[in-house]
């Protein structure tokens, strides 16, 4: 579904990205863990090219979107992103928010987006919410919205970057929670985060990351339990 | 028909009147024998009440106005163009509109109604409340520019990854997330560049354009009355801009709430 071929990325004379080649199939859940400035997040990012890329090649479905000539907006249609901070639209309402990009595109009428909008909102247990506004939801209920507002434009992969980082500790589990739900539901999935309980009870496949390239991959089991690069065992002595 | 009589009978009654008030003060005003209420009213009368003056003061206005309304127009038009042309990634339109707003802001208003009045418009017979709404509204441009500006930059990085991220192209996300949410934040500043605005048309003056300020003025050359005049256009000026501080305050307070909603 995704495949990176030797993927460059530097932010003036840093080095952020320093060649990654992953292939990510499709209903595959990989989840990304490393230390901070690892360069996890830039990659995330780089799939739907929030960050332009320095050099390599990213393909998405057969088409190469690093190619300039790629309509990165149709692209990025199919390619739903979850932030740390959320960034809800603030001046609009929860609806309004999760409709505006299905309307805009014309994907879908006003009558089909909002009937589309409170079945997923019900199924992360907000329907009750849809006429709110972004402020008067807790973080994680922000979150959760943030979630359907990208799977509104019915996408075949979902990225997350770091979505439980910016929420209060009781917050993270009813997150979690609709991103399992999520996985059981057999979308495909990119996860950048910290919870390591839910890289290994979830992830088909976890990559670790530092200092710009993927040290170690492997399913969670091997990572997680027989890790084999002293990085990776440090890192994981650290954060377990 | 009849009406217009009727109004022209009211007005000649209520003029008599005041008339008949000022002959009975005239020959002290002329041996300078008049107390303070007395000289308050012979002020009055001479620059207002007489001779219908006081349709003077509302000419003038009405032309202030106009000209304010359609110069604010053009500047927030041109405004945003040049906010966009500043922030788009292309560099010789980053350059147009730095240049543009770097004249514009330094050098003086009047120095440039000049130079549009008498150079650019010098030989052209022109409606002199068109090159007054054109060299305003060119100058509130840069002004507004720069307040939409810092707006729009105010607005979070996020919002506009969060836009584009669901597909919406550049211009999309700019009109339907960014946008909105920069106004609410450049709204007093604007708030004070469209009174700033209302006050600076009377450089029109210079142009001989008879707006409120020059209508106070021509009344003084009638009457050599050194305040009363200019009090009264002032007073004037003042409702206007209170009515539309008190109308963008409220307008601001809506916005607000939306917030907390």
């Amino acid at each position: 579904m995704i495949t990176v071929k030797d993927l460059h990325k530097h932010f003036g004379k840093l080095e952020v990205l320093n060649g990654i080649n992953q292939h990510i199939a499709p209903r595959e859940k990989v989840v990304i863990i490393g230390p901070s400035g690892s360069g996890k997040s830039t990659f995330l990012r780089c799939l739907n090219l929030l960050e332009q890329p320095t050099s390599g090649q990213i393909f998405f479905e057969g088409t190469e979107i690093t190619a300039p000539k790629t309509d990165i907006d149709a692209i990025r249609c199919r390619m739903g992103m979850v932030f740390q901070q959320f960034n809800l639209f603030p001046h609009l309402s929860v609806m309004d928010n999760i409709t505006l990009a299905p309307i805009t595109h014309k994907l879908m009428t006003k009558e089909q987006a909002q009937k589309r909008a409170m079945e997923l909102l019900t199924r992360v247990g907000l329907p009750e919410k849809a006429n709110t506004f972004p402020k008067q939801l807790s973080g994680g209920q922000q979150q959760r919205i943030a979630i359907v507002r990208a799977l509104a434009m019915n996408p075949d992969v979902m990225l997350f970057d770091e979505p439980t980082s910016a929420l209060d500790p009781e917050m993270v589990g009813e997150v979690l929670e609709v991103m399992k739900q999520l996985a059981l539901d057999g979308m495909t999935m990119v996860v950048v985060t910290h919870e390591m309980g839910f890289a290994r009870e979830v992830g088909d496949r976890v990559l670790f990351m530092d200092g710009g390239i993927v040290l170690e991959e492997g399913t969670p089991k091997q990572i997680f339990e027989n890790p084999s690069n002293p990085r990776t065992q440090d890192f994981l002595r650290k954060v377990l | 028909m009849l009406s217009t009589l009727m109004l022209g009978a009211a007005e000649a009654a209520s003029a008599n009147l005041f008339d008949q008030w000022w002959l009975l003060i005239k020959d002290k005003a002329v041996a300078g024998q008049l107390d303070f209420w007395q000289t308050i009213y012979k002020e009055i009368y001479q620059n207002v009440l007489y001779n219908n003056r006081w349709q003077n003061y509302l000419k003038g206005l009405g032309i202030t106005l106009e000209v304010s309304f359609f110069a604010a127009l053009l500047g927030l038009f041109l405004g945003m163009l040049l906010a966009l042309m500043r922030l788009s990634h292309a560099k010789p339109l980053q350059k147009v509109a730095g240049v543009y707003v770097g004249i514009i802001r330094g050098t003086p208003m009047l120095l440039q109604v000049l130079i549009i009045n008498f150079g650019i418009f010098g030989t052209i017979a022109i409606d002199r409340v068109i090159i007054g709404v054109i060299a305003c509204g060119l100058n509130s441009a840069a002004y507004v520019s720069e307040i939409l500006r810092s707006g729009i930059l105010s607005v979070d990085k996020g919002q506009t990854e969060a836009g584009r991220s669901l597909g919406l192209s550049n211009w999309q996300t700019m009109r339907l997330i960014v946008f909105p949410q920069a106004l609410k934040t450049a709204l007093p500043a604007m708030c004070n560049e469209f009174i700033t605005l209302i006050k600076e048309t009377s450089i029109l003056a210079y142009i001989a354009l008879t707006e409120l300020t020059k209508a106070g003025d021509y009344i003084r050359s009638k009457t050599y009355s050194a305040f009363t005049p200019y009090i009264v256009s002032g007073i004037l000026y003042l409702i206007v801009t209170g009515v539309l501080t008190k109308l963008l305050g409220k307008l601001e307070r809506r916005l607000r709430q939306g917030d907390n909603r």
